[in-house]
């Protein structure tokens, strides 16, 4: 058997409920390569946000497991960072010091505090946050928060990037702002991420490969489609690229036709 | 922002420049006129009932009668001040002529054991106040923490302080005071029994709300926050440093003001039960004395207790507005 960076092995769940044990995953089988990009796509409770947990190690699963370079996954660690949905900074910090609480963390005794306060910086400057890196959460935009919290994971030179939702809360320019700087950085840095999408146009822009998971209660990936676009993408001369027009009505079929969300 | 900023002055400022006087002057009406007519309201009303009590030592006090006592014993606390620098002068010349007299004679330096005066029972009630306090805050804040940091500690405990919570401080005082007489036995009592049954009374009486309230501060850190914690492997002190204190802050001062309400009214109680000097002991005293002052007398310290707890209340307050970082939030 070949190693791989990332790979998910049988993985499955069950969280323990008053009414017995409630299944949320079942069987899923992933590898994904360094640099890879891989968006997780499905309707609201199929366990997207589950599989992430697992990665991160936030949550345990009951059955199978994921291996990092070889070693399994029990707990989490700033090598899997995650960005979270609602950014999740520490309201009393600023940008900067919300960042420094993890590269103090992370690199307690490898570097020099001008070295530490040098590579904040640096990453508040990838994510453009650099004008506003004495600023509270509260001072600053949801988007500009998001960016912080990207910048706080890549502060942590992470294996994966795991991101939940990061762009869900936010409108649709910004949304597309940051998507742009995502790329950007992904290029830069060759990070192997995983991130959670409800957005098609999203998933089909930014992925290598994205992962259709089918509906809950023991959810498990659905199909998986490769997206074989030349990097770097722009999004206005894909808008009307029939490969990328093929690649987006695949995924919509999936969502709407095959998995139809059933409403109770 | 400056939490100390005088925004009182602003509207006075503003009228002296001659801008928007009308809205300057109905701000000064709000700010400082309605509170004057409450209270002159109120001073009518207290006259005109006073006037109409007859007690047992005679006319129940108005306002009036009510600020002579308090020129009383500002009067009182003077001639004390007099007399203490009287007495050490005297002590020095008597030393001094002694010396003269015999180099080598022992001479002795005695402190002025004047009866306490009003302002030192004010003094002497603060301190014993803020003893307890401090006490039952350097206790209740971390056990707070460690019990809103487990779900299981806080179902273990909470049955415990809310059955401790509402028991009055005269319940727990004869147990204080034969408990320090027991365990407090010493040659040299550094400090006066009185004064430690007091105290603890207080203490016993103002570490539940910061418990109970410093707990539900903890219980308010987010699942997110937990999860960047246990992302970032902070160890645990770093995670109670850097996230769990100053979520918790807020909740942590409502307790801190709710505790120190109740310590200053459990304290004048304690006082007047223990003996120990203060507020409490001298409204007993007033109380035993039975002269025609004293019901006026009483009253004044009623008043001045009311004023001392409103600025024990409003210096907690500002302490919380240093120490919140959130400088936005409206603490009231």
């Amino acid at each position: 058997m070949s190693e791989c960076h990332l790979e998910l092995t049988n993985v499955g769940i069950e969280f323990p409920t008053p009414k017995g044990p409630f299944r949320a995953l079942r069987e899923v089988d992933l590898k994904i390569d360094k640099g890879e990009f891989i968006s997780l796509i499905g309707h609201s409770g199929c366990g997207k946000s589950t599989v992430l947990n697992i990665v991160a190690g936030l949550y345990e699963a009951t059955e199978g497991g994921v291996l990092l370079n070889g070693k399994e996954v029990s707990s989490p660690g700033p090598e899997r960072a995650v960005v979270f949905q609602n950014h999740s900074l520490l309201p009393w910090l600023t940008a900067y010091e919300n960042v420094e609480l993890a590269v103090d963390q992370v690199f307690k005794k490898q570097k020099s505090s001008a070295e530490k306060r040098e590579w904040i910086e640096h990453n508040l400057k990838l994510v453009h946050m650099d004008h506003a890196m004495h600023k509270r959460p509260d001072e600053i935009s949801g988007g500009m928060k998001q960016r912080v919290g990207i910048a706080r994971a890549l502060a942590m030179q992470p294996e994966v990037m795991l991101m939940d939702e990061p762009f869900g809360a936010l409108d649709a320019l910004t949304r597309a702002h940051l998507q742009d700087s995502l790329m950007e950085i992904q290029k830069e840095l060759n990070n192997t991420v995983i991130m959670i999408t409800h957005d098609v146009d999203e998933a089909v822009l930014l992925s290598d490969r994205i992962v259709m998971m089918t509906n809950g209660p023991a959810a498990t990936i659905g199909e998986i489609l490769k997206v074989e676009l030349p990097h770097p993408r722009d999004r206005l001369a894909l808008a009307d690229d029939p490969q990328y027009n093929h690649y987006r009505s695949e995924v919509l079929r999936f969502l709407y036709e095959k998995q139809r969300k059933v409403d109770h | 922002m400056n939490p100390l900023k005088w925004a009182f002055i602003e509207p006075f400022y503003k009228l002296a420049i001659g801008e928007d006087r009308k809205g300057q002057i109905n701000l000064l009406i709000r700010a400082i006129g309605l509170p004057l007519a409450g209270i002159l309201v109120f001073l009518l009303l207290w006259q005109g009932a006073a006037s109409n009590i007859n007690t047992s030592l005679g006319q129940f006090p108005g306002p009036v009668q009510t600020f002579e006592q308090f020129q009383n014993l500002e009067a009182e606390a003077e001639e004390a001040a007099v007399k203490e620098e009287r007495f050490y002068k005297r002590q020095e010349e008597r030393n001094a002529r002694k010396l003269e007299r015999d180099p080598d004679a022992e001479i002795r330096v005695r402190d002025y054991v004047g009866p306490p005066t009003f302002f030192d029972q004010i003094g002497r009630s603060l301190v014993t106040v803020m003893s307890g306090f401090i006490l039952a805050s350097v206790i209740a804040i971390p056990l707070g923490i460690l019990i809103g940091l487990s779900n299981s500690a806080y179902a273990a405990f909470n049955p415990l302080i809310q059955i401790f919570k509402p028991v009055s401080p005269l319940a727990w005082l004869p147990l204080v005071t034969m408990v320090v007489s027991a365990l407090y036995v010493t040659d040299d009592p550094m400090f006066d029994k009185a004064f430690l049954n007091s105290m603890f009374t207080v203490m016993l009486c103002c570490l539940w709300p910061t418990i109970i309230n410093t707990a539900a501060g903890v219980a308010t850190v987010t699942q997110d926050l937990k999860n960047v914690s246990r992302v970032l492997n902070l160890n645990w002190w770093t995670h109670v440093r850097k996230i769990v204190l100053p979520c918790s802050i807020p909740m942590m001062f409502t307790g801190l003001r709710i505790s120190l309400g109740i310590a200053w009214m459990v304290l004048i109680a304690a006082e007047m039960l223990a003996q120990n000097p203060g507020l409490g002991k001298f409204v007993w005293d007033e109380f035993q004395n039975g002269s025609s002052d004293s019901l006026g007398r009483i009253m004044v310290a009623v008043i001045v207790i009311g004023i001392v707890g409103f600025l024990l209340d409003r210096g907690m307050m500002l302490l919380q507005k240093v120490v919140s970082w959130d400088k936005t939030a409206d603490i009231r």
